[in-house]
């Protein structure tokens, strides 16, 4: 029997090391479950499970309610692309109207960072954070780390770059917290414009020049580029963020040999990273798909259980 | 250290001994081995079913499948637990279909967990049979359920808990009772 | 037997007056409705209390009694928002809180920009138990664009002008103002905030930010907008007062702007005294959204620097009522503002008296007088012969901030269940009480 610290996942932040193990481990567990012909074992039975978005994120809802399928719970979906403070129904109503629906579990997507923690204050199912705001997205984090760990069976040691647009990206977030607790170096590179205030406060090496940033790291984590996002003005133009910090082939020569490619997806081809880099064979883009239901299964297999009285 | 709440009913020998037996009983009843597989529950099912995989090679000269299985994700009792069972890895790279699938635990209790465990198999196809061996059945099953091939059986109460050491693990083979055991607690899912 | 000479008396309390530099136990006798005279107990005045009735009497042994509180920044949200806030409502809140005299801000439905308005808010006033100054807006529907008629706002009884809520961002327009307001010497209260640099942010910028996601609003928006209307204050003349400071560089700009000999005043709020934006990220409570934002540790420390050496002349609460609905939402959909009126002198007592940073005397200047001054406006000391507002404090009360307790319409406080010492017992308006306890 083995427990984890919390009976939501709302961000890795604040989770520790035991937890995030926990997760990995049992993710391998799942990952197995994966590979046989049928693709479902009935351990949620009787377990309903909604998947609330807020935000359209078509992937992200596939995977979680795969995942929540092959566990046998029963999934509902809702989904609004508009916030419901527009709608005139406000996030507490919409909630307990669901909640009043006697479900178990929760998965959100809101672009309100606290949303999460808020749907815990004003109902008893747990809660997954699927994303919210520019803050977290733990189980996106979860599934690149058990990526690495499954690649490299360690942390410690290898060094990890996270290439992107650090101020608005809820997945750079969670990478950092998660990494750094299971003791991986990270770094972090992007112009000077996507980067926040006190940035260095992540306790990461952060670089302005992807070729510095690139020189004896592991994996290179690619980060979508929200060109919707970059009306601001954040870099002069997609050209030349292609050209400044685009992950090419070239590039991949400052790696460490046994070098890993990532990225959360969707893929701006072209943009972040060249088809050569993200189709070649150190590429993991397509094993974190994957990777990414048996996580998510595990998280969710771990929280199930986890009542009131359960919370430490 | 010794502990008057602690019996040790079975050593080594007469481990080795029944497994034995529940070898050529399998080879007695199973005239075609090609068909036959073996599958454990992890964790202690498991060791079992590697030696008897051995007995049986070292008696016929034929190598038979072991999959070693893990139950946690079918078992009965996951939204009444505060905690989860942590799961284990699944291990069997052989197909199940139209196979005499030997499924090994070492003590046979309430039998959910073997109902666990026959679910299981069912979902990764389907089988010729299934036969049930354990070392050790210790009676007071809630399900109706029962062995086909049995080391011992042994008399206990339902406080006990029955205990297989084996060397893969621990210092030596055997098999302990501790009397009164779970005194308060339910024994749902209890072996 | 009922005095006919006095109609109150308040006795034994500890008066503390800083206008009158006076702080002594003493008795206060009020005569309709003004101050009569404040004497130390002696035999004569023992003999004279016993002629009054008891009910003429209010003994406030072990209490401080001060001039009645002036908090120039409040938003009463009536007209238009009556769901928040009413006149009367969030006169009772002030009273309450030991305010007598409130300065109303004219960002209301429709805006306080014109003669009818002013009037309308003025009548509700009347009735109220607080006395109401009115503040009327800069520019015409608080847009930036065009000046509002600020002489028909003065002539109708506004004692100052500003566009709170909005910094008035086009530079032409405030100087404009600023000289315009000269002719009726009459102050403008700026909200200092770049908007086009803070636009959108919901908390302060810095590592906080950075951790939540959330949209940041840098200082710098604030000490930007400080420093451009110093320079202007300098280039035209006029007398700025700079609401809610809550960022050391725009303290350290205005304690140069004072050295230089500028018409510069400035206000603080409790909750830029107390709190910093490092609480937001524990529960996302939308009650710690305000405009300016909560800053760091570093500028409540200046914040709190700047009061104790003059350069911040006002405490003002920045009452802004919120109804529930409004703010029972995601933290960065909720609107800026919470209350502040009946938590202030429980928070300057718990974290600026206790703290050992400031005297009581110096505490109650900043409530009192020095208010008065800056809008020109009666009261703020018990001076013979002035209106009898008066605030009894009961210093050494222990209480907890309640939702259910607040006399305003709105509970939007992120104060609610902390332990705070100190309380206004008794408010006393022009002779009457119109708040005890």
């Amino acid at each position: 029997m083995s427990r984890l610290s919390s009976r939501h996942l709302l961000g890795l932040e604040e989770t520790p090391q035991e937890d995030i193990m926990l997760i990995l481990e049992t993710s391998n567990s799942f990952r197995e479950v994966l590979e046989r012909q049928v693709k479902k074992v009935p351990t949620l039975r009787g377990v309903t499970v909604l998947n609330l978005f807020y935000e359209n994120s078509t992937r992200t809802r596939i995977s979680f309610e795969l995942a929540e399928k092959r566990l046998s719970a029963d999934t509902i979906n809702f989904s609004t692309s508009t916030s419901s403070v527009k709608k005139g129904e406000s996030l507490r109503d919409t909630v307990q109207n669901i909640e009043a629906m006697k479900l178990d579990m929760v998965v959100v997507r809101h672009g309100s960072t606290g949303a999460p923690y808020f749907l815990t204050q004003c109902m008893d199912a747990n809660i997954i954070n699927a994303g919210d705001g520019a803050h977290e997205h733990p189980t996106q984090a979860l599934l690149d780390m058990y990526t690495i760990w499954k690649k490299y069976g360690k942390f410690a040691g290898l060094r990890v770059v996270l290439v992107g647009d650090v101020k608005h990206s809820r997945v750079i977030r969670s990478n950092i917290w998660g990494l750094k607790a299971v003791g991986a170096s990270v770094a972090l590179c992007g112009p000077s414009t996507l980067l926040p205030v006190e940035v260095e406060k992540f306790g990461c090496d952060v670089y302005h020049n992807i070729d510095e940033a690139l020189d004896g790291a592991d994996v290179v984590n690619v980060m979508r580029i929200q060109l919707e996002r970059q009306e601001g003005g954040m870099f002069p133009s997609q050209r030349e963020y292609t050209n400044l910090f685009g992950i090419t082939k070239e590039r991949l020569k400052l790696l460490n040999k046994n070098y890993t490619i990532m990225h959360p997806g969707p893929m701006n081809r072209g943009v972040e990273i060249t088809s050569e880099v993200a189709d070649g064979k150190n590429s993991v883009i397509l094993d974190q798909v994957t990777n990414g239901q048996a996580v998510r299964m595990a998280v969710l297999y771990l929280l199930s259980g986890k009542k009131e009285e359960g919370d430490a | 250290m010794p502990d008057k709440n602690v019996d040790i009913i079975m050593d080594e020998k007469k481990i080795n001994r029944a497994l034995t037996r529940i070898a050529h009983e399998i080879l007695e009843h199973n005239s075609v081995t090609s068909s036959l597989v073996i599958i454990g529950i992890i964790t202690r099912g498991a060791f079992l079913a590697k030696r008897l995989a051995k007995i049986i090679a070292d008696l016929e000269g034929v190598e038979v499948p072991v999959g070693l299985m893990d139950i946690g994700l079918y078992r009965d009792d996951i939204q009444s637990n505060l905690d989860q069972p942590i799961v284990q890895q699944t291990d069997i790279l052989f197909s199940v279909v139209d196979k005499n699938v030997i499924l090994v635990d070492d003590v046979l209790f309430t039998g959910r967990t073997i109902r666990a465990a026959l679910n299981q198999i069912i979902d990764f196809g389907r089988p010729k049979t299934i036969q049930l061996a354990v070392l050790i059945d210790r009676g007071f099953r809630e399900y109706p359920i029962k062995a086909d091939y049995v080391g011992v059986n042994i008399p206990t109460s339902r406080e006990d808990k029955v205990l297989l050491h084996v060397t893969e693990k621990e210092k030596s083979d055997k098999v302990s009772i501790i009397r009164n055991f779970t005194k308060k607690k339910s024994t749902k899912g209890g072996k | 037997m009922t005095s006919k000479k006095y109609d109150l008396a308040i006795i034994n309390g500890r008066v503390i007056d800083p206008e009158l530099g006076f702080g002594k136990d003493a008795h206060v006798f009020i005569k309709d409705g003004k101050i009569a005279k404040i004497e130390v107990p002696s035999s004569k005045n023992e003999s004279e209390l016993k002629s009054f009735d008891d009910d003429q009497i209010i003994d406030a042994t072990g209490k401080i009694v001060v001039p009645g509180l002036i908090d120039v920044h409040v938003h009463l949200r009536e007209p238009g928002r009556e769901d928040a806030e009413t006149i009367a409502s969030g006169c009772k809140a002030a009273a309450a809180g030991g305010f007598t005299s409130v300065c109303c801000m004219p960002n209301t439905e429709p805006r306080i920009d014109n003669q009818e308005t002013v009037k309308f808010v003025q009548d509700r006033a009347k009735v109220a138990d607080a006395r109401v100054y009115v503040v009327g807006a800069i520019t015409k529907n608080i847009e930036g664009k065009q000046l509002a008629e600020i002489g028909d706002l003065v002539k109708m009884g506004c004692v100052a002008i500003t566009d709170d809520g909005h910094y008035v961002q086009n530079p032409e327009i405030m100087r404009r103002a600023l000289e315009y307001a000269k002719m009726f010497n009459i102050t403008i209260m700026q909200h200092a905030e770049d908007q086009n640099l803070c636009g959108g942010g919901v908390m302060n910028e810095s590592y906080e930010s950075t951790r939540l996601g959330l949209k940041g609003a840098p200082a710098a928006a604030e000490e930007i907008a400080v420093l451009r209307d110093i320079a202007l204050t300098r280039l035209v003349g006029g007398r700025l007062h700079v609401q809610h400071v809550s960022c050391k560089e725009a303290v350290d700009a205005i304690r140069s702007a004072k050295a230089e000999g500028l018409d510069v005043t400035a206000e603080a709020t409790p909750h830029h005294l107390v709190l910093t934006d490092e609480e937001i990220g524990k529960e996302f409570n939308t009650n710690l959204r305000v405009n300016p934002p909560l800053r760091t540790l570093e500028d409540k420390e200046a914040v709190i620097a700047g009061l104790v050496d003059g350069t911040i002349d006002c405490i003002a609460s920045d009452h802004a009522p919120h109804s529930i609905e409004s703010k029972d939402c995601e933290f960065d959909q909720a609107p800026p503002g919470m209350i502040g009126l009946e938590t202030t002198v429980g928070l300057i007592k718990t974290f600026i008296i206790d703290k050992g940073v400031m005297s009581w005397a110096d505490v109650i200047r900043k409530m009192t007088s020095n208010p008065a001054k800056i809008l020109g406006l009666p009261g703020g000391t018990l001076a013979d012969g002035s209106d009898a507002d008066i605030t009894i404090i009961d210093p050494d009360k222990k209480w907890t901030v309640k939702a259910d307790k607040f006399q305003s319409k709105s509970s939007n406080s992120p104060f609610i269940g902390m332990k705070l010492n100190g309380q206004v017992y008794k408010t006393i308006l022009g002779g009457r009480v119109v708040f005890e306890r």
